[in-house]
């Protein structure tokens, strides 16, 4: 709430500005743009990868064993990559002039040699989608799997005697038995996805396009490390802070409610 | 069945696919990081590396950067682990094993700040140091690096802990063993594959971490491996391929192994939270 610009930096002492820097932002359209572009980032990837995750962990239940174990090692592979190596195998492949999805692209016919992705908002977007997705989807699946093999073995064979078929059985005892688990994934999946910073500041470095694309992370970041407006950035920052407490303070009760038990 | 026969066929061809998804960028950068110039940069993609290089990994290392980044990387993931651990495990005793005043409050405050997304932070930690006069410092980074893998470690930690039957130590103790004897030869033994896993999760957080990399170490002699990754891809004249996929591969390689090692417990542990409920 203190006025931190660049005059404090030589030795001013910070002059109190109380919600000024609040009612700067709140006034500011382009702080609504950001907010809402985040939101819709956030919930689009975080329900294509608890979609994408649910269906891959229904599958590792019918797969056969070798298959299973080949399956479990290419999720932990992508699991385990660091953000920043993802980055750059997914900027390689979406490269411009040599990249291998324009290749194949347009192997299949469609006219994409030399098509830039990072240039344009939406297939920016959809290009950081990818790769959060990618990210994202083993430890999801990974877990769904995990709460899918305890689920007893009599549920489903009474199910079966009773003539439910795969669909039913998926949405009457499988997806029953394991909401707990999803909801938790889905929630640490939305605080994670809203404040995605890394990813997008990464992309937008490669692509030159920052003002169009930017989401609450990167805002922070190009309003106080780059423009040097301490003052502002913190008061997004608190923004930030305050949607994410609200957002997990369900999964923070009843984490610490099973823990006092 | 024939029936559960073509299922079982349609599953596996499905988790082909899945797997192949899932895989294929690991794959692709390993195998750029072993073709030549000429290849990368070629309309057709070159699916293996036959014949490949190491040209790659020599000029990485002729230039100097990637091994100031890799030293600087090593010493801030090191120097984190080391220092967070002794405090976790501190901590970690107190909260599992000591009934104190504010024992759940601690408890609570550590889930909380478990949950503060660093985004929301660096702003006033980027001016915390700088007043410290530690921006641009490996001690600055570490600094910052504890204070967000400490609520983690400490939350793993107190699982391991509670784990061990405290009759352990009291039978240790009605043996004749002093508190500190019984507390060297029994609880830290059965503690080691905690400190292990736990340590682990530190360094792989401390060496793949970007965004208070990118705020603390903003000097160029300075920058940690991911930094210096990311400044590596960004100009806009043609990139080096060959090189950015071998130094994405070294970086990649520790952590990869290291993850191996403890993902079982990553999975469990979360999911052991949800199902119980």
């Amino acid at each position: 709430m203190q006025k931190y610009g660049l005059k404090q930096q030589f030795g001013a002492p910070p002059e109190w500005v109380g919600g000024a820097n609040f009612v700067a932002l709140v006034s500011d359209p382009y702080l609504w743009t950001v907010l809402f572009r985040s939101i819709l980032f956030c919930l689009a990837n975080a329900a294509l990868t608890l979609g994408l995750g649910l269906a891959v962990a229904l599958l590792m239940r019918e797969l056969s064993k070798p298959m299973r174990l080949v399956v479990q090692g290419a999720l932990l592979l992508a699991w385990a990559m660091p953000v920043l190596a993802v980055l750059t195998v997914w900027q390689w492949m979406f490269d411009t002039q040599y990249g291998v999805v324009n290749w194949v692209l347009t192997r299949l016919g469609a006219n994409f040699a030399g098509h830039s992705w990072l240039i344009e908002p939406l297939s920016f977007f959809f290009v950081a989608s990818v790769v959060v997705v990618w990210m994202s989807v083993p430890f999801v699946a990974f877990t769904l799997f995990a709460g899918l093999t305890q689920v007893s073995e009599e549920a489903i064979e009474a199910s079966m005697l009773d003539g439910a078929g795969g669909l039913a059985r998926v949405r009457h005892i499988l997806l029953p038995s394991i909401k707990p688990v999803l909801l938790v994934v889905g929630l640490l999946q939305i605080v994670w996805d809203l404040r995605v910073f890394t990813q997008v500041y990464v992309l937008q470095q490669a692509g030159g396009l920052a003002r169009e694309t930017n989401l609450l992370g990167t805002y922070v970041y190009r309003l106080g490390i780059g423009e040097g407006q301490f003052g502002m950035a913190a008061a997004v920052a608190m923004f930030l802070l305050v949607v994410t407490v609200v957002l997990t303070s369900p999964y923070l009760v009843t984490m610490f409610r099973q823990e006092e038990m | 069945m024939k029936a559960s026969l073509a299922r079982r066929i349609t599953a596996d061809g499905l988790g082909l696919i899945v797997a192949i998804c899932s895989a294929f960028p690991v794959y692709w950068m390993v195998n750029t990081s072993f073709l030549n110039g000429r290849a990368i940069r070629s309309p057709e993609p070159t699916w293996f590396p036959a014949g490949g290089t190491l040209d790659n990994y020599v000029a990485l290392f002729s230039t100097g950067a990637f091994a100031r980044a890799l030293g600087t990387s090593l010493q801030v993931a090191v120097l984190t682990v080391a220092v967070a651990l002794l405090f976790a495990f501190m901590a970690a005793l107190a909260v599992a094993r000591f009934k104190f005043v504010g024992r759940k409050a601690f408890i609570a405050m550590i889930l909380v700040i478990q949950m503060i997304p660093a985004e929301g932070l660096f702003i006033s930690q980027y001016k915390l140091l700088e007043g410290f006069g530690m921006l641009n410092t490996v001690l600055g980074l570490t600094l910052v690096y504890v204070a967000s893998v400490l609520p983690f470690t400490i939350w793993t930690l107190r699982g391991f802990v509670a784990g061990i039957p405290a009759e352990l130590e009291e039978a240790a103790l009605v043996d004749g063993c002093g508190p500190v004897r019984a507390f060297f030869s029994v609880t830290l033994p059965l503690l080691a594959p905690g400190l292990v896993a736990t340590g682990v999760f530190g360094f792989i957080q401390a060496w793949n971490e970007f965004t208070l990399a990118l705020v603390v170490m903003s000097g160029e002699a300075q920058r940690t491996l991911p930094v210096w990754l990311a400044t590596f891809t960004n100009t806009n004249r043609g990139t080096d391929w060959g090189a950015v996929m071998a130094g994405s591969t070294l970086m990649a390689l520790p952590v990869i192994i290291f993850f191996m090692l403890v993902q079982g417990r990553m999975a469990s542990g979360m999911v052991a939270g949800a199902v119980k409920g």
